[in-house]
């Protein structure tokens, strides 16, 4: 552990049980697929096995008649979306386009794509019921690979598309890539020119999907008054109300998303699938209406991240990063909006670099829309990066670390986007990897290597509201919007206490419907700890604020002349005036009524995150199979509020980059059918492919947080692609630059084979 | 899913008067095939026969001259759980207690990994190279197979109409002589073997000689493969051997690509496999038990 002076709290950095814990442990926590509610019917949809066709028509006659089957739904169903862009959070989706992937509209862009939907009186006569809805298609040509779809002569998604970019220019010819956008600096073919060493590659990674455990669902009910109720697994119930209403066409106010616990969502779960399908089958039906996706389901039906293409060419000279040119071209599936620019406004920032020139195109492809995903766009774009400054540093034979430290990036360096950072923790970060045991130690034996990297996530801001009622025993309610995906509750509580002097367990802090708090975006960009946290901190002191004056009143003194201090009271005119928060907060009814603080902010001030890696492999050179040894992964996040569940951010992190590295891919034949669309043969690590993630958490608190914090969910997932590529290299001698580095690959590599 | 009857015979008698019936019939022998290809509309069928409830299905045990009888539902972990197989057979431990995880293996059987005669079932290569016989079923009496005749295709065995597996036998193993079974998986749990090789090998009594190999390989071919392995005999049991035989195994196996492997990786796992596993089976062999 790496800290600049920070003070001393009560509550931040201890490690208590969380509010959730005992009812998740026990199986009594409530999830989207056990909502029961009387009369409820079950929604089953069909989805198409084309990855890219023509919908002549759709007959759903036969379905209809089908005993048991209550209502069949289409696009047709759906009120006509506009064609605008609406914000949502950490993402932006175009209505139109959104409306016409919950139930496809004249053409299906993918395998997977929900065509219709049928509600019946069980899930199974639903599914037979599927079979009987006619579907007449014209197949088209399907375009599954991102530098495929980007041929002038490549079947094109939607014929009205063109391509728009930086400054608002838009192409003459109809084209795949929606956009295209640069950023650029200083004079790269100057610094390539006089570089001490050059190294230019190409990188290609797979469509990969979040693989939360828990499958979407939703159950809604279209009351008789025209009030809508949907109980959802989301990120954001706010979210989930704001695209409902869109897609709906209904007011927000007539409209009450219930978010239940939920099974994952790393970015998955921000947008919306079977909630609008089951909103209009339980408008038809009048009756409660349960969705819930199988594995394939979510799989070729819900938004997984970007395959990518990256070129990159990087530049070293006097041990130094000093040029870097790059084309990044992501998938953004079959509507545009991919993670790309992202990407590209990530990829350097570990470093000080003054030349630069970055390409980022956005292009659709037929495969399923994809959706955020763990500090979306950087891990791939990273793995360029930290792959090519691997191999500058070994051609240089200098240590990557020291490299790094030469070239690395730190308060007042500008991003690539022009934006000068604030107080960052990069250096302390590879400082406290240089220095720790891990690269202290040798690495030795055969077919085994080291690898390193680095990588940043911006981590977000934006909308929180909360509310903290004192109760008169002097325990407290907290009521948050804030789905719970990583422990919030308690990290949120956690800052109550600390703002109010009170003990952690006198708090309940609770994740709130969107009737009964005030707007909260999702949960996502890394923002709960950090900008719910800030809401926290605000109405803790709204509540100090309100007690002061309660006091004053009782005391018959000036409000000014009564501090609040280590969960006290007191006079500052006359020392035998104090009263204890307990004691207080029994008064409230007397003093003026219910005591209750308030804050609805919008979050200004995250800080960016850093994290550097260190990983050892061995690869059986006669199997391929890579082995992942030891693995340290160091962090900088601000300040720990709850130092455990950090370090399981930090450990979900690298295990998901694991498996991206690798073994999960979408795998499809060349007609765009996905042909792993199950955890058996979409490869997740499973807990005997992983060792123990060790953490080193390196604290410069965050000037933008009164307690420093910085998000610390998504980075961790940034660095491990290039750290296990760059490890693979050093144990093989052989540098992969296409992901999954499968056994397959590796095997096929390292013996020529095929 | 769709609608099926769920039959739960309690004796073989009663599983007999159940065929023949004219209905789309399958059987229920842990489900943890079945039930998935029902869900996924991979299989259909009228009615399904839950064969877990019939005590001869069900227990194991050895007979006074050393075979093990195994009753083809019997849960997978009953089997790699008994002290004595573990002590006789520990080739036969070494797949049934890679199949799945711990619940799946609880369920699962080996009669069930056999009859659904996928080309990578674990339990095949290790009761092929065990020289294990299946007992056959049927109203009219019973029939006896090698475990190497049984699987007809990928998905398909060679049961008959009205016939059910009944029993596995597998027999008492020479003198010197030890097994093992390997597969490659890309992790390290709850995959399919992209490649395997299940081994039996028999060593003159001074150890010095091999005289006997038995060598099957699954995920290479339609079914599993028994390699044809007479050159192998009198040679020495050592790295040269060993050496041959994986090459053999290449030689032999007659892989497809998919997006579980390819064929020239496959061909190249078979060879390592079989090495390795020909090594655990020697130091099976040579150490006392």
């Amino acid at each position: 552990m790496t800290t600049v002076e920070k003070p001393v709290y009560s509550v931040i950095g201890t490690r208590p049980i969380r509010p959730d814990g005992v009812e998740k442990v026990t199986g009594k926590a409530q999830y989207g697929a056990d909502v029961h509610l009387p009369g409820m019917i079950y929604g089953r949809i069909l989805r198409s096995p084309h990855a890219h066709a023509r919908i002549r028509s759709i007959d759903t006659s036969a379905a209809a008649k089908h005993p048991g089957v209550l209502a069949v739904v289409t696009h047709g169903d759906l009120p006509a979306a506009d064609d605008r862009v609406e914000e949502l959070g950490e993402t932006a989706v175009n209505v139109r386009e959104l409306s016409s992937n919950i139930l496809a509209s004249d053409k299906v862009l993918y395998r997977g794509h929900a065509v219709a939907a049928v509600a019946a009186a069980s899930p199974h006569v639903a599914e037979e019921a599927l079979a009987k809805i006619k579907v007449d298609y014209e197949v088209l040509p399907a375009v599954v690979d991102v530098r495929d779809a980007m041929r002038e002569d490549a079947p094109l998604l939607n014929e009205a598309r063109r391509t728009k970019s930086m400054g608002g220019q838009v192409s003459d010819r109809p084209s795949n890539i929606a956009s295209h956008n640069q950023f650029k600096a200083g004079d790269v073919e100057a610094a390539f020119a006089e570089a001490d060493v050059v190294v230019e590659r190409e990188f290609t990674t797979k469509m990969v999907h979040q693989g939360y455990v828990e499958p979407q669902n939703a159950t809604a009910a279209w009351n008789s008054d025209g009030t809508l109720t949907v109980y959802t697994s989301t990120q954001g119930a706010f979210a989930v109300r704001a695209q409902l209403s869109e897609i709906l066409r209904h007011p927000l106010a007539r409209i009450k998303v219930v978010p239940m616990e939920i099974g994952g969502g790393f970015g998955g779960k921000t947008v919306v699938y079977l909630d609008p399908v089951a909103a209009v089958l339980s408008k038809k039906t009048g009756r409660p209406v349960k969705l819930t996706m199988n594995r394939a389901e979510v799989f070729e039906g819900t938004g997984p991240t970007s395959g990518t293409y990256i070129k990159i060419k990087a530049a070293a000279k006097d041990g130094r990063l000093t040029a870097v040119k790059a084309t990044l071209a992501y998938e953004a599936g079959a509507y545009p909006g991919s993670s790309v620019g992202a990407g590209a406004m990530t990829m350097l920032s570990p470093y000080d670099v003054e030349n630069f020139e970055i390409d980022a195109y956005d292009v659709v492809v037929n495969k399923p829309k994809t959706a955020a995903y763990r500090a979306p766009g950087a891990p791939a774009a990273a793995f360029a990066t930290e792959s090519a400054v691997d191999e500058l540093t070994k051609k240089l034979g200098i240590d990557p670390l020291d490299f790094r430290r030469n070239s690395a990036s730190r308060m007042g360096t500008r991003m690539v986007n022009g934006i000068a950072f604030p107080r960052i923790g990069n250096e302390e970060t590879l400082d406290a990897a240089i220095n720790s045991p891990h690269y202290r130690s040798p690495i030795e034996g055969p077919n085994r290597g080291r690898g390193v990297a680095s990588g940043y996530w911006f981590n977000a801001g934006m909308q929180s509201s909360v509310t903290a009622a004192v109760n008169s025993d002097g325990t407290i309610n907290l009521i948050e919007g804030s789905t719970d995906i990583g422990g919030t509750r308690a990290s949120l509580a956690m800052q109550l206490a600390e703002t109010l002097s009170v003990p952690y367990e006198t708090i309940r802090p609770t994740v709130a419907d969107t009737d009964s708090v005030g707007h909260n975006d999702v949960t996502g960009g890394s923002r709960t700890t950090f900008a719910s946290g800030l809401a926290v901190y605000e109405a803790g002191m709204d509540v100090r604020r309100q007690m002061c004056a309660r006091a004053a009143k009782l005391w018959s003194v000036d409000p000014d002349d009564v501090v609040y201090e280590g969960g006290k009271l007191r006079c500052t005119k006359d020392s035998t005036r104090e009263l204890t928060f307990s004691e207080l907060a029994k008064q409230s009814a007397r003093t003026g009524g219910p005591i209750v603080g308030k804050a609805s902010l919008l979050a200004r001030g995250a800080g960016g995150a850093f994290a550097t890696h260190i990983v050892d492999v061995e690869v059986d050179p006669e199997t391929g199979k890579t082995t992942i040894l030891r693995y340290t992964a160091v962090q900088d996040v601000g300040t720990a509020i709850h130092p455990a569940y950090v370090e399981g951010q930090i450990q979900g992190g690298v295990v998901q980059g694991i498996g991206w590295a690798l073994n999960e891919e979408y795998a499809y034949d060349e007609s765009g059918r996905m042909l792993n669309s199950s955890f058996l043969d979409y490869r997740m690590p499973t807990t005997l492919d992983v060792p123990m993630i060790d953490t080193i958490v390196v604290e410069v608190p965050n000037p933008g947080h009164p307690y420093g914090v910085r998000g610390v969910g998504e980075v961790p997932i940034v660095p491990p692609l290039a750290a296990i590529a760059n490890a693979i290299a050093d144990a093989t001698g052989h540098r992969f630059t296409d992901l999954p580095m499968s056994p397959r690959r590796v095997l096929e590599a390292l013996e020529g084979l095929e | 899913m769709e609608a099926f009857d769920y039959v739960a015979p309690r004796s073989l008698a009663e599983v007999y008067s159940h065929l023949g019936n004219g209905k789309r019939t399958l059987f229920l022998a842990g489900g943890t095939d079945v039930i998935v290809q029902l869900r996924e509309g991979r299989r259909h069928c009228d009615q399904l026969i839950d064969l877990k409830h019939v005590p001869e299905l069900m227990r194991h045990g050895f007979t006074s001259d050393g075979t093990l009888e195994i009753g083809a539902a019997s849960p997978l972990a009953e089997i790699y759980e008994d002290a004595e197989v573990q002590r006789r057979l520990p080739g036969l431990v070494d797949a049934a207690s890679l199949i799945g995880g711990i619940q799946i293996q609880s369920r699962a059987s080996l009669g069930g990994n056999l009859c659904n005669a996928s080309p990578a079932a674990d339990s095949t290569p290790a009761l092929m190279a065990l020289g294990a016989r299946l007992v056959i079923g049927s109203a009219s009496g019973s029939r006896e197979v090698a475990a190497e005749e049984f699987p007809a295709g990928p998905g398909q065995n060679s049961l008959r109409p009205g016939e059910i597996l009944v029993q596995i036998k597998v027999p008492p193993q020479p003198a010197h002589s030890g097994a093992a079974y390997l597969r490659f998986i890309p992790r390290n749990e709850m995959d399919i073997a992209v490649a395997s090789a299940g081994v039996r090998l028999v060593l003159s009594p001074d150890n010095s000689r091999i005289e006997d190999v038995r060598l099957a390989l699954g995920a290479v071919g339609p079914t599993v493969i028994l390699v044809n392995t007479n050159d192998l005999a009198g040679k020495a049991a050592n790295a040269e051997t060993f050496k041959l035989a994986g090459e053999m195994a290449s030689a032999a196996a007659r892989p497809i690509d998919d997006m579980r492997g390819g064929v020239a990786q496959r061909r190249r796992l078979v060879s390592v496999l079989t090495v390795r596993a020909l090594n655990t089976a020697l130091q099976r062999a040579t150490e006392a038990r």
